[in-house]
């Protein structure tokens, strides 16, 4: 028995080295996205934004969690206390555990499941009862009044999400992560050209399922305090933050896998478009450059140094991003320049996400189940149809693939329209009556 | 080894989870063990190498329909039930007819055991090998190819459950 647990420790080593990583790291980094949220608002506002710790408050994330962490932790006297201590674990936990499916690389990931993506969709649907133990277990009536409105939300919305993610498979024809990489490699287009409403739907859904504005109604300030974590302090609340960043992260992280062609380079197939592996070294190298350039303006010694500190992290990303452009070594140029592309996929739509949060208007919480039920889930299947349609086309009739997906989709474009123009006629009729 | 070791563990936590969710007076406890209880399930599956059916059950009964079980306890009035009398003065009976069936399992585990491998419908339970083609393929296969038939007409069935069940809630449609 201990010969057998030596055995899958030796072949699992680096699995769960990789986890450890993960777990480690993931915190800092769900950091430094709630500071890039803060700035890119700040700076949509024009402001500056947070300032203070560190060069033009690099350092923020570090002293948020010591804050967090020397909070005091509160427990209402009338919480039922296993459920409200289990809660935010769960949310963390769904969170974390589908990074176990995710191919940041070709090299990179922990583990490759035959059925990665349902995978991800299983754990991450899990999640929802972080949310919901949470907010009944605080025995308040905005945290149930969030739990009750998240529930409602997330299981509307992910019907939609799901038929958008079977767009995307009907055509990569697996649910492995990195073989959907692999098909768009070898099919030369990412699936976000073939499937595009597939993606919108996604897109729509995903800030939907992660209770982003502007469908945060599990959590609206304006009208229920915090929603399900009114009543969590501390650590306990930095659980439930790292739990959405995380998520973010996931979804992030699935409609790249999906729809933008993972760990790929744009052009990947096209030789004459070579000159782009020459621009993730070059990007890094500008970055640092850049730093190097502020360390002078900061004022005094210690800010100083940071950001040269903060400059030298840069350039240590630069040398293998750049070392690997050296012939013979491609499988190393494959795995760390596609870690790059994939992370800066992945960081282009969480931006999007905080361009939603700072560009629209929060929903009220009918017109949050109208989108989903009347128009998203409507559109998705008859995207799906679209899409089966065209791969029966395309491989059993023979027809020019970008003829069989023309036709499809202006097929479910003029659904689309349709569900649009039914959905004025029911609003306008609801005002006559309502006259 | 290693399968046993996980078998026995995610068995006895269903066990545990299904005991604990009829003893616990709370529903919401009840709805966490319950959840407990379809994990270790899929688990099983997962050690009989049928990853498809690990995920399905996780994200039709955990993530659905559990979802739907704990919104519905969370809207009834929880004090109130708490304070009433639970219908549980059959112990007796019903810890008869338990071991009864225990029994009666064990009885056919160990029938099972004396007729050997050659009879098919005793033969021990062994885990299918895993092949090229995944399972989801194979389930897939199945649904959409033999059994078409009555696939499509247990789908018609729920739907006008789904029908019957909006007609009975809404007054005005």
């Amino acid at each position: 028995m201990i010969q057998e647990a030596y055995f899958l420790l030796s072949k699992y080593i680096w699995q769960i080295v990789d986890g450890l990583v993960i777990v480690a790291i993931f915190p800092l980094l769900a950091g430094y996205v709630v500071l890039l949220e803060r700035k890119v608002m700040a700076d949509m506002q024009a402001r500056l934004g947070p300032m203070r710790v560190g060069p033009h408050g690099l350092l923020q994330p570090l002293a948020d969690a010591v804050k967090l962490m020397i909070k005091e932790d509160i427990i209402p006297e009338s919480a039922d206390r296993a459920i409200f201590w289990l809660a935010p674990v769960l949310s963390v936990f769904a969170g974390m555990l589908s990074f176990a499916a995710i191919p940041v690389g070709p090299g990179f990931l922990i583990a490759d499941m035959n059925i990665g993506l349902l995978f991800i969709f299983a754990v991450s649907s899990m999640g929802i009862f972080g949310i919901v133990l949470g907010g009944w277990a605080s025995n308040s009536h905005y945290s149930l009044m969030g739990a009750l409105r998240s529930s409602a939300q997330l299981v509307s919305y992910e019907v939609a999400v799901g038929m958008a993610m079977v767009s995307g498979l009907l055509l990569a024809g697996t649910l492995s992560m990195k073989d959907i990489v692999e098909y768009q490699a070898h099919s030369g287009f990412w699936l976000v050209f073939v499937a595009p409403v597939g993606f919108v739907i996604y897109l729509i859904g995903s800030v939907a399922e992660t209770n982003r504005a502007p469908f945060d109604l599990p959590e609206a300030e304006s009208e229920l305090v915090a929603g399900y974590m009114t009543e969590y302090s501390g650590f306990r609340w930095a659980l439930y933050f790292l739990a959405e960043y995380s998520n973010m992260v996931v979804v992030g992280s699935v409609a790249t896998t999906l729809f933008l062609g993972g760990w790929l380079r744009p052009f990947a197939g096209t030789h004459a478009m070579d000159f782009l592996d020459f621009a993730p070294p070059l990007v890094m190298l500008g970055v640092t450059g850049y730093c190097v350039y502020r360390i002078p303006k900061q004022t005094g010694w210690d800010q100083k140094f940071i950001m040269a500190i903060f400059a030298g992290i840069c350039f240590v990303v630069t040398v293998p991003l750049a070392v690997v452009l050296a012939p013979g070594l491609a499988a190393w140029k494959a795995g760390v320049h596609g870690a790059f592309w994939f992370i800066a996929k992945v960081m282009g739509y969480v931006y999007v996400f905080l361009w939603a949060r700072f560009t629209f208007p929060r929903y009220r919480f009918d017109q949050l189940m109208q989108v989903g039920w009347h128009y998203l889930i409507p559109l998705s299947i008859v995207n799906v149809m679209g899409v089966a349609t065209a791969v029966v086309l395309h491989r059993e009739a023979g027809w020019n693939p970008v003829v069989s997906i023309g036709v499809t989709l202006v097929v479910t474009m003029l659904a689309a329209l349709w569900l649009v123009r039914a959905g004025e006629r029911r609003e306008q009729t609801a005002l006559k009556s309502a006259a | 080894m290693t399968n046993e070791i996980l078998f026995y563990f995610f068995a006895g936590l269903a066990v545990l989870g299904g005991v604990l969710v009829v003893t616990m007076r709370n529903a919401v406890h009840s709805a966490v063990f319950l959840i407990t209880t379809l994990l270790a399930t899929a688990g099983l599956y997962l050690t009989l190498n049928a990853e498809f059916l690990f995920v399905v059950q996780i994200i039709l009964y955990v993530g659905g329909i559990m979802v739907l079980f704990v919104f519905v306890i969370m809207l009834v009035n929880l004090d109130v039930a708490l304070h009433q009398v639970q219908f549980n003065r059959q112990t007796w009976v019903a810890g008869l007819l338990s071991f009864a069936l225990l029994a009666e399992l064990l009885a056919a585990v160990a029938l099972a055991r004396s007729y050997g491998e050659e009879n098919w419908l005793f033969a021990a339970p062994h885990v299918p090998t895993v092949t090229a083609e995944g399972n989801t393929e194979q389930i897939g296969r199945l649904l959409f190819q033999n059994y078409v038939i009555p696939f499509e007409i247990a789908s018609i069935l729920l739907l006008v459950a789904l029908v019957g069940a909006v007609v009975m809630g809404k007054k005005r449609i």
